[in-house]
């Protein structure tokens, strides 16, 4: 095992990755921008490491002080955490020639994963349902052949992105002059690279996620995560088991997500998140790295997925870690609060004048600030995860309901209410969840 | 003519200036994009008229309330 882990990250991941440090008898370093100086994250950290500045760029994204400062604290191994330089290859390199091991998949890996196209050709050539679309489309022309050939709706999206963002919809051929125009502009913008590719456009899909652990030889799933419950693109609800499916057909899924990551060699925590939508799944993408929802996994089976990316990382095989054995023995959910004004979909920066999460039975918050702390505006909106579990879907629900409202927070806007509203929602109580739920709320 | 004052909703950094001193713009077009907790938030136009000044520049952080340009309708 590492000697010292460097945590490349903040909030609620970074002190995640602390508990998992001590968890497998490990030190760590937490790293923090000046303005995260009072950070709970740095509490329970063997040491921690200054990174001057306040932006991202100057701070948690700034590869060369990053490394300079895990040298001087003499740590063997980095975690990136999620977000961040976290699927960063060029980075993952930068650390392994340091001599500091990378905590994630080989930056080869990340590479593949990071490209649209090359993934979902990676992911069909192993044998996952990949839904119709194309490879890159070089011009109108390209397009207009690929989305015939894909069939109308279509949705341009970025080859180099990821996460919902830069898409566009196409409903038929006379829309597809302009939105090549649009979604190249978007995705230069956004990724810095035009190249973009079609798929074929669902209305209302559900979004089901596998998580997969591998160790560069063989890989184990553990179960899936249903997280329709979105808005822009970001999750707001996740939930295991997910509800209303065949388990047949989730578990055959959740088995060849693993094959398919088993045959890559691929070693560390992987997601491979799918839609579906009229009784198919259907590829989207793969985070190779941990997801920010992981909690709900551990809560449902009680492993350690943190824990278990530290041991993979120092060279133990999957064989070692008890994947095997894991098993769902709760349902759980999980709420993602926010500091935004959820009528205004604004984002809201202040100073948590009062942040005091509930300590209640089958409930676990991870949180990422501390009352009295300023929420700044440079980083992202994450207050807390609220996680309930229990022997039931309908205990989990309930233990969530109860510790949101427990929740006392004041001096920023925060989605509590809206996260209440979804969980009490007559179609998120009978499981019919689809990415259109929160539109559809009264 | 008038000079209309363009407030930003948010607090955040500027992360793009989208015109420039001079440019004619119609209502609703984007002078520029603020960035806040990882969202990019589009400043518009109120009116239609011409930049008759921009305040910040790409990083400058703003309140939210301030003025970030002014644009003759």
């Amino acid at each position: 095992m590492f000697k010292r882990v460097f945590i490349a990250n903040r909030g609620a991941v970074a002190a995640r990755i602390v508990r998992a440090c001590e968890a497998v008898g490990a030190e760590s370093v937490a790293a923090h921008s000046d303005i995260d100086a009072e950070a709970p994250h740095l509490e329970a950290a063997t040491a921690t490491a200054r990174l001057p500045g306040y932006l991202p760029q100057d701070t948690y994204l700034n590869a060369a002080a990053i490394i300079a400062a895990a040298q001087a604290h003499r740590a063997d191994a980095l975690h990136p955490g999620y977000g961040f330089l976290s699927e960063n290859a060029a980075f993952a390199r930068a650390v392994a020639a340091a001599g500091i091991c990378f905590i994630g998949p080989d930056p080869r890996h990340i590479e593949t994963m990071g490209n649209k196209t090359h993934a979902r050709a990676a992911m069909r050539e192993r044998g996952f349902p990949v839904g119709a679309g194309s490879d890159v489309v070089a011009d109108a022309a390209a397009l207009t052949e690929a989305a015939r050939a894909t069939g109308f709706p279509v949705l341009l999206k970025p080859a180099n992105g990821g996460g919902g963002i830069g898409m566009t919809v196409a409903r038929d051929e006379s829309e597809l002059p302009l939105a090549f125009k649009t979604a190249t502009a978007l995705a230069e913008r956004a990724f810095g690279d035009r190249a973009i590719y079609v798929e074929k456009y669902l209305y209302r899909p559900r979004h089901i996620e596998f998580q997969v652990l591998g160790d560069g030889v063989a890989a184990a799933s553990l179960f899936e995560r249903e997280c329709s419950v979105q808005r822009r693109h970001q999750k707001l609800i996740e939930e295991t088991p997910a509800p209303n499916l065949a388990r047949a057909d989730v578990d055959a899924v959740a088995a060849q997500a693993a094959r398919a990551l088993a045959d890559i060699g691929y070693a560390g925590l992987g997601t491979v998140e799918t839609l579906f939508a009229d009784g198919a799944f259907g590829f989207l993408e793969t985070n190779a790295r941990l997801q920010v929802e992981h909690g709900v996994t551990e809560a449902a089976t009680g492993f350690d997925l943190v824990a278990a990316q530290l041991r993979i990382a120092a060279g133990e095989p999957l064989s070692d870690l008890g994947v095997a054995a894991a098993e769902r023995h709760q349902f759980a959910v999980e709420a993602r609060v926010y500091a935004e004004d959820s009528a205004r979909m604004l984002p809201s920066p202040g100073r948590l004048q009062a942040f005091r999460p509930p300590a209640l039975t089958g409930v676990r918050v991870d949180v990422a600030y501390r009352e009295g702390q300023f929420v700044t505006p440079y980083y992202d909106p994450l207050l807390a995860k609220v996680i309930g579990s229990g022997a039931t879907r309908e205990q989990a629900i309930g233990r969530t309901l109860v510790a949101l409202k427990a929740f006392a927070i004041e001096g920023v806007a925060h989605n509590g209410e809206l996260l209440r509203r979804v969980l009490a929602s007559e179609p998120f109580i009978a499981g019919q969840v689809h990415t259109g739920l929160l539109d559809d709320l009264p | 003519m008038a000079l209309v004052e363009v407030e930003s909703e948010v607090t955040g950094t500027v992360w793009k200036v989208e015109t420039a001193v001079g440019d004619v713009v119609e209502e609703g077009d984007v002078l520029l994009i603020l960035e806040s907790m990882k969202m990019e938030i589009p400043v518009e136009s109120p009116v239609s008229g011409t930049v008759a000044d921009l305040l910040v520049q790409p990083e400058d952080p703003v309140r939210e309330d301030q003025v970030l340009a002014l644009v003759e309708a």
